[in-house]
């Protein structure tokens, strides 16, 4: 018996919270008919807005991966003096809010900030251009790589390693054909996560990017404008698609998340 | 680990290229991470102590923050019961669907904030199909953050459940333990630290939501405005000097958050071989 | 005293217990021994009230138990992986079922002091099981399990994830403290050795049915069936006859060579090809081997002895 309230109550709530707003976008973004959908999806705004976003991911994403797989290799196979910073600047991503992200990058690279003048004058605009967006998203959507690819490195062990050492590979060699092989379930399944936060990112890209509409603004932030301008159908048009951009990566992190925690 | 000391030519290359590994990490982390995070340390000091002061205790600064760690532990005391009866029902009840809803758990960690913002608005809102109407209240901000922080206590008592031995449980009840003090004496104390880190999490999360707050709640200043907005609202109007002051605050709740975190790993672990 | 009738049991379509009847007499140490899916855990778990039968009833001390809960059936129950409470210290994981029944703190005290003693734990008390060895661990769990005086103590395989040395040692150990404690025991175990070294009586189990029931002697001397003399003790096949290695005699009789001879310390393996091709082994003695002069090539006589043919 009280496995059945359990079992609604938690399915009850669930619905309440995720299920019914997802289901209620699809409704609202179709509600003045396929056209109107299909109009606002494709104004000049909305498209810019999705090439935008589509090209930060396509920078930060290779960016942190990299990063990612060199700093998981460095935490995982030693343990160093740092070794605590390390694990704690990785992590602080996580816990911080975008718009204190938002407002770091504002203050390393706008008009006023430290590097603000240098770049001025060498004609490099960060803030409230391209760079400034890109590396907001890089910063929010940093851990996911390290996060997935340490545990995955300290469980294979470094002994493959040195046994292809001591058959005469070289660290190029040992990394491209041994390691790399064997962690890539971990990267993919971190590049899911950060492809995901990428695309997602809303409060660091507001503050850095100006949101000039056509020229500085994310899929994310064309939602908010939209909003705010009363175009619904164009704000629930630009979610569809964010939503289903989110269906996919659940579907594809559901597919690759590490099988222990399937029995 | 194996302790075999391989001194090979290859080996000291290796080791180097690990030094090279670590030095472009380091490299990469300080100027995306670590520069940043000063700037906002030094400027929020620039005008000394007295100036940060003024503008942490400053009415609306403060009731900014209070909503904000308000309803981020109201938010997480839910979700400890919640996250832990969700987890439970994932893992002991078997039902059709379940690897769909388990699926769904991450749609929070998927799905944009503002999305997430729009669409409970678009349900609980003014033009909400089933007649309830909590936009612009801090309700609203309650739910948001609901929202956003589901899946982190679900997902971290999720595999402790699935680890904890079976057997435990049957001892307890061969020794004369009812159901209830089964949960409570052997299988509580072992998710413990798992829903504390879930919590935490969760916390994190929550005190420095923007973008599922920023739609629903109507930033009201002194009503239901949060930290994150308050931020944004002086990034706007050019105060960064107060922007910076309370975003140290947050940073440094994070910090403890995050170390908080690493203790409790190390806690629930105590007692492993 | 405890009673299990016609016992029943069904995981869908695989049948763990086929009516299965069987009768353990008070303060007796009785095995249950079969191979793995014989149903000896399952009807052990039965008893415990941990598996409800299909059909079927179990009497504990006269009382029907049956439709009782584990809690209410004054079991002790040992697991194999010896489910410690891995959060508690051992002198928390035997007081456990004392604190549930609410007794007072001194006589919980008391309790688990002289049963730490009991199993040569005492210096252990403030450890965690994670800091016990295997055999540790296992002592700690039947310090629990005794701990509120059950009717029955019930061990299912609970050697089984020790390593030889250890497990001769709290066999021996175990057979010591029923001899003090005196508790109805049922342990299930698939090492006939054990069995035999340490049962007043063995209920031999197979594809969930009771092959036989017997003090081990009985068991060894008089198998009911093909399947009992197999699996209690070596045997030889030859045609419908089955042979134990230590009745071939040498001497008259058949016509055999050695294969092969095996000094295994005190007792010597003859392995012997009959004139018809069957093989066979023999069991002596070192002196008997010596007297034989028996060395591989060798050509011998050998007879079987009390050769049995079941029906």
């Amino acid at each position: 018996m009280a496995r059945y309230a359990l079992r609604i109550g938690a399915l009850g709530y669930l619905a309440a919270l995720l299920g019914a707003p997802v289901v209620l976008v699809g409704w609202r973004a179709f509600e003045d008919g396929i056209d109107a959908f299909l109009t606002a999806i494709t104004t000049p705004e909305a498209l810019h807005a999705l090439w935008l976003t589509l090209i930060i991911a396509a920078i930060a994403v290779p960016a942190n991966t990299v990063f990612g797989v060199l700093c998981a290799l460095s935490i995982a196979r030693r343990r160093f003096r740092g070794h605590g910073l390390v694990n704690t600047l990785v992590d602080l991503p996580l816990a911080l809010s975008p718009v204190v992200v938002g407002l770091a990058l504002f203050l390393v690279y706008g008009r006023n900030g430290w590097f603000g003048e240098a770049l001025i004058d060498n004609g490099v605009r960060v803030i409230f251009a391209l760079p400034g967006m890109v590396l907001a998203t890089i910063f929010i959507s940093l851990p996911f790589v390290v996060r997935e690819v340490v545990p995955v490195l300290r469980e294979i062990g470094d002994e493959q390693e040195q046994a292809a050492s001591t058959l005469g590979a070289s660290s190029w060699q040992t990394f491209w054909r041994i390691t790399l092989p064997a962690i890539r379930w971990g990267v993919a399944y971190g590049v899911v996560l950060t492809t995901a936060r990428a695309i997602g990112e809303f409060g660091a890209v507001s503050v850095v990017s100006g949101r000039i509409a056509g020229r500085t603004e994310t899929m994310t932030l064309h939602v908010e404008e939209r909003f705010q301008s009363f175009d619904l159908v164009g704000a629930y048009a630009a979610s569809l698609v964010l939503a289903l951009i989110a269906v996919a990566t659940l579907v594809a992190i559901n597919l690759l998340r590490p099988k222990e925690e399937e029995r | 680990m194996s302790s075999v000391a391989v001194t090979t030519t290859a080996a000291r290359r290796r080791r180097g290229g690990n030094g090279l590994a670590l030095g472009i990490s380091l490299g990469y982390l300080s100027v995306i991470v670590l520069l940043p995070l000063a700037a906002v340390l030094l400027r929020s000091l620039e005008g000394g102590v007295a100036a940060f002061w003024d503008a942490v205790t400053s009415p609306q600064a403060v009731s900014s923050l209070r909503l904000t760690f308000v309803a981020s532990v109201l938010v997480v005391l839910i979700n400890a019961v919640a996250g832990t009866a969700i987890a439970w029902v994932l893992v002991r009840d078997r039902f059709r669907g379940k690897s769909v809803v388990n699926a769904v758990i991450d749609l929070p960690f998927a799905l944009p904030t503002i999305v997430a913002g729009l669409t409970l608005l678009a349900l609980y809102g003014p033009r909400g199909p089933i007649g309830v109407n909590v936009a612009y209240t801090q309700l609203a901000v309650v739910l948001a953050l609901l929202f956003v922080t589901l899946p982190f206590v679900v997902r971290t008592v999720q595999p402790v459940l699935l680890e904890l031995d079976p057997d435990m449980e049957e001892a307890a009840i061969s020794l004369g333990a009812s159901r209830a003090a089964v949960f409570r004496r052997v299988v509580f104390p072992n998710l413990l630290p798992a829903i504390l880190s879930g919590c935490a999490l969760s916390f994190a999360r929550a005190i420095g939501e923007f973008g599922a707050v920023v739609l629903i709640s109507g930033n009201i200043p002194f009503k239901t405005e949060v930290a994150s907005v308050y931020v944004f609202g002086q990034i706007e109007s050019d105060d960064v000097g107060a922007a910076a002051a309370v975003s140290v605050v947050l940073l440094v709740t994070s910090f403890v958050v995050l170390a908080l975190i690493g203790a409790l790993r190390r806690w629930a672990t105590r007692h492993d071989g | 005293m405890i009673e299990a009738r016609n016992i029943t049991k069904h995981y869908g379509e695989f049948v763990a217990l086929d009516d299965v009847s069987v009768h353990v007499e008070k303060g007796s140490l009785t095995a249950l021994l079969g191979p793995s899916g014989s149903g000896k855990s399952t009807l052990l778990r039965v008893i415990a009230g941990l598996e409800v039968p299909d059909s079927g009833a179990v009497c504990i001390a006269g009382r029907d138990a049956t439709m009782l809960a584990p809690q209410q059936r004054g079991v002790g129950f040992v697991f194999q992986h010896y489910a410690a409470f891995k959060h508690m210290t051992v002198r928390k994981n035997v007081a456990f079922g004392l604190e549930i029944r609410k007794r007072p703190k001194a006589e919980v005290r008391a309790r688990v002091d002289e049963l730490l003693d009991l199993v040569q734990l005492s210096g252990f008390a403030d450890r965690y099981p994670a800091q016990l060895s295997g055999g540790q661990r296992q002592r700690m769990a039947l310090a629990r399990a005794l701990a509120v005086e059950p009717e029955v103590l019930l061990l299912d395989e609970p050697f089984g994830a020790l390593d030889a040395r250890v497990r001769k040692e709290l066999r021996a150990w175990l057979r010591r403290l029923h001899d003090e404690v005196h508790v109805t025991t049922i342990f299930v175990t698939h090492d006939q050795e054990e069995a035999m070294d340490l049962a007043d009586q063995i209920v031999v189990m197979s594809h969930g049915q009771v092959e036989q029931v017997g003090r081990p002697r009985e068991l060894y001397d008089n198998p009911a069936n093909e399947f009992v003399m197999t699996f209690v003790g070596e045997v030889n096949q030859l045609g419908e006859r089955f042979v134990r290695p230590h009745d071939v005699e040498f001497g008259d009789g058949d016509e055999a060579t050695v294969e092969r001879v095996v000094h295994l310390g005190f007792e010597v393996r003859v392995e012997l090809r009959l004139a018809n091709g069957e093989e066979l082994w023999a069991q002596v003695t070192r002196e008997e081997a010596e007297r034989l002069e028996l060395t591989e090539g060798a050509h011998v006589r050998v007879r079987p002895r009390r050769a049995k043919v079941f029906g």
